[in-house]
């Protein structure tokens, strides 16, 4: 069967299972949407490219699938570069199709050509130019496959108009995979998985970091095995909250710069930590001279580069989260660890009067008042996508995940933005779920265009802005670290409530903590998308915080009273 | 400094991806030399690096992660042949010609070039042996230089091969079923 170039991708899309596509037209990519337009592809256009990255991150995050994101040659491109880096860090399998000038002016600085391929080399798992028709259904499907194999990762695909107009033969079965031979490594020796069970069974005070991996490896319940017959304390990272329920008494929260004190202590005074799918990010370790001296270290991780990167550990098994864990738990003699755990409980209780919930209603608005009232009234149910700053980690702290693929978030690139476009892709991936966008005032304003393509997509998701009026983070380090000087964090914002208004969306403003409920109910009884600015308290910070490059026994623990903020605290 | 040996597949742009990674990790490299092998479709690198031994591990399995390497190897720590390869062209008037001409055996180079004024010297083996002729020629005024940098290959029954060919996409372990 002869199809044109751009006939081939969309048949080739649609074979791998695609339904969904992010993308914005242009001109070297034409030919691709007049193909798309006679398929059962769905096209999302999006008001920006880089809200198609991060839609088609959210939609792979959300499913475990792959997204897809589609732009045109030049600006369309570049304008991807911030989500595809944002899927770099985070692991998260994206396949960017980008249009490409003809092959024959490659090269000549033609009108909107730009080597986009060599731009993205160090932010992609992979990427390639694809200049004849006859080798799109080959390259599309390893694309995939690189995208979804061992430690995930976007890869862009960048094909020439010509390429895209040209025909050729198309025959899927003799357009499988040829990627070049690897040689097979063998990954740990007998030694070092004995070594690695005789730590197991000799700890004492054994914690678990457990990271995104448990979940890219689909090892939830490998995982939960694991924590059973060692009776482990578990603490998540940012990205490896959802992998194990909050429910579960083992499950102590979230570690790291903004981690919980109790889960912070535990692994300063631990003798074991037993590493899983995460890659020790400095955010997690704080200054690595003083991090878990006492502790032995086991680092189950897929990727071989990330062993003894930032932390040298006593055994390595290499692989796939789920195997390593289920070869590992026969092998678990040791379950005893009640004075431990206890010891931990103990920890725990000190920290919890701090707590900003315990503290009596005073009238103001605090943001870990919504999202505790959120996660209560969504019974933890809810895919929360949240941007970066403030917001982000009391939603860490805040909102209890019980089921994996539930918070949705830039780590590791740490992208203001990434939110709302996310939620959408998050809510294509699952449209019978619940999705609330938290997001701040200072995010919200980098990719709020993206309103228009919830209205014109007519999909349903709730979007929280937690509005402070600072760039919030920023504020809280100029507070602690740069004498209160207030420098560009500062923020004026349009009234969220009349924009959405204006965009086709139900906008509410709340500024009192007995308004958050009532909002939160009839928002979710809508069945449109529906915005509330929440007017929260201006000057609030995120505690416990371990300052960039301190130890992580060095915490700045909020202060009794809230209104008086201070760094000085022990 | 350290040694790593890489195949590669032989085709544009791979150059790229290897150097621009070492670049990525911060890790400086003192020279890289690329070859054909005996299979047209893969090529074989020398990588001296400057880093130590968790940096040279590092630079291995980030190398072995590009779609595009087939192999990487530190091989600092093995039995290695190195060699390096000068062409090295050195003023040489009548009085001095006969000295030159001494050193020259003695460093087994060869002269390849002979002008009135000047000679080119060819000159192969470890980087010592090179970088102590070049001490010896500075003195007669060394014109222009070219070197190779280092090719190294494990010694003996040491062998280190391009994986052959499996099933296609057998490169790339399977993450279990993710979607679930």
């Amino acid at each position: 069967m002869k199809l044109s170039g751009a006939e081939i991708l969309c048949e080739s899309l649609t074979r791998l299972g695609v339904r969904e596509i992010f993308g914005y037209p242009g001109g070297a990519i034409l030919p691709v949407y007049d193909a798309l337009g006679k398929s059962k592809l769905h096209h999302v256009l999006v008001r920006h490219e880089q809200g198609a990255t991060h839609m088609a991150d959210g939609y792979a995050r959300a499913s475990g699938g792959i997204g897809v994101a589609m732009a045109t040659s030049g600006p369309g491109a570049t304008n991807m570069v911030t989500g595809i880096a944002t899927a770099m860090l985070d692991s998260s399998p994206v396949v960017c199709i980008t249009g490409q000038v003809s092959s024959k002016v490659l090269g000549s600085d033609a009108f909107q050509e730009i080597d986009i391929t060599g731009i993205t080399m160090p932010i992609t798992k992979h990427n390639v130019v694809v200049t004849k028709a006859e080798d799109i259904a080959r390259t599309l499907r390893e694309a995939f496959l690189i995208a979804n194999g061992g430690r995930p990762g976007p890869v862009l695909v960048d094909i020439t108009k010509d390429a895209q107009q040209a025909s050729a033969e198309f025959n899927w079965e003799a357009s499988a995979p040829k990627l070049p031979p690897k040689r097979r490594r063998n990954n740990h020796d007998q030694a070092e998985f004995d070594r690695a069970v005789e730590m197991l069974n000799t700890a004492k005070r054994p914690i678990i970091l457990a990271g995104h991996g448990i979940m890219v490896s689909g090892a939830m319940r490998a995982f939960e095995q694991f924590v059973r017959a060692g009776n482990y304390p578990v603490a998540m990272t940012l990205l490896g909250i959802g992998c194990f329920p909050t429910d579960n008494p083992l499950n102590l929260g979230m570690m790291g710069m903004h981690g919980e004190a109790w889960v912070n202590n535990a692994i300063q005074e631990a003798d074991l930590l037993i590493a899983v799918g995460m890659r020790f990010d400095d955010r997690v370790t704080g200054d690595l001279r003083t991090y878990a001296k006492s502790a032995r270290k086991i680092h189950i991780e897929i990727d071989r580069a990330e062993i003894n990167k930032n932390v040298k550990v006593d055994a390595a098994l290499v692989g796939d989260a789920r195997a390593v864990l289920e070869r590992l738990t026969p092998h678990i003699e040791t379950r005893d660890h009640s004075a431990w755990i206890h010891h931990i409980t103990e920890l725990k209780g000190d920290s919890a009067v701090r707590d900003i919930q315990s503290l009596p209603d005073s009238g103001h608005l605090y943001a870990a008042h919504v999202i505790n009232d959120l996660w209560k009234e969504t019974q933890g149910e809810a895919i929360i996508v949240t941007d970066v700053g403030q917001h982000q980690m009391w939603e860490a702290q805040y909102y209890h995940h019980n089921r994996p693929r539930t918070l949705i978030t830039s780590g590791g690139l740490g992208t203001m933005g990434f939110a709302l476009p996310a939620a959408i892709g998050a809510k294509f991936a699952k449209p019978d779920s619940e999705v609330w966008v938290v997001v701040g005032d200072g995010g919200f304003q980098m990719t709020m265009s993206e309103l228009a393509t919830i209205v014109q997509e007519k999909i349903n998701i709730k979007i929280a802005i937690i509005n402070n009026g600072y760039l919030g983070m920023v504020r809280q380090w100029q507070e602690f670290f740069y004498d209160k000087r207030y420098v560009a964090t500062p923020l004026v914002a349009p009234d969220f409530a009349a924009l959405a208004n204006a965009f086709g969306i139900r906008g509410e403003r709340i500024t009192k903590r007995a308004e958050v409920v009532p909002t939160i109910r009839s928002a979710r009884e809508s069945a449109e998308t529906v915005l509330i600015d929440f007017r929260v308290e201006q000057e609030d910070s995120v505690y416990p915080m371990v300052a960039a490059g301190a130890s992580l026994s060095d915490m700045i623990r909020r202060p009794n009273n809230p209104l008086v903020e201070t760094a000085t605290e022990p | 400094m350290q040694t790593l040996v890489a195949y590669v597949e032989n085709k544009p742009g791979v150059l790229n991806r290897v150097s621009s990674l070492a670049r990525r990790l911060a890790i400086n490299i003192d020279s890289l030399t690329v070859g054909p092998t005996e299979n047209e479709e893969i090529a074989r690198m020398t990588i001296v690096a400057h880093t130590d031994e968790r940096g040279a591990h590092r630079l291995e399995a980030s190398l072995e992660k590009l779609v595009d390497v087939l192999l990487a190897e530190n091989i600092s720590t093995r039995a290695l042949l190195e060699r390096d390869l000068a062409l090295i062209k050195v003023s040489a008037d009548q009085q001095n010609r006969p000295h030159l001409m001494e050193l020259i055996k003695v460093f087994r180079a060869r002269v390849v070039d002979v002008a009135p004024e000047s000679l080119i010297i060819e000159v192969s083996g470890t980087v010592d042996k090179i970088d102590g002729l070049l001490e010896v020629l500075r003195p007669f005024g060394v014109l222009e230089m070219a070197r190779t940098g280092r090719i190294s290959m494990t010694r003996g029954g040491d062998l280190l091969q391009p994986p052959v060919s499996e099933s296609s996409g057998s490169q790339l372990e399977s993450t279990g079923s993710n979607a679930k």
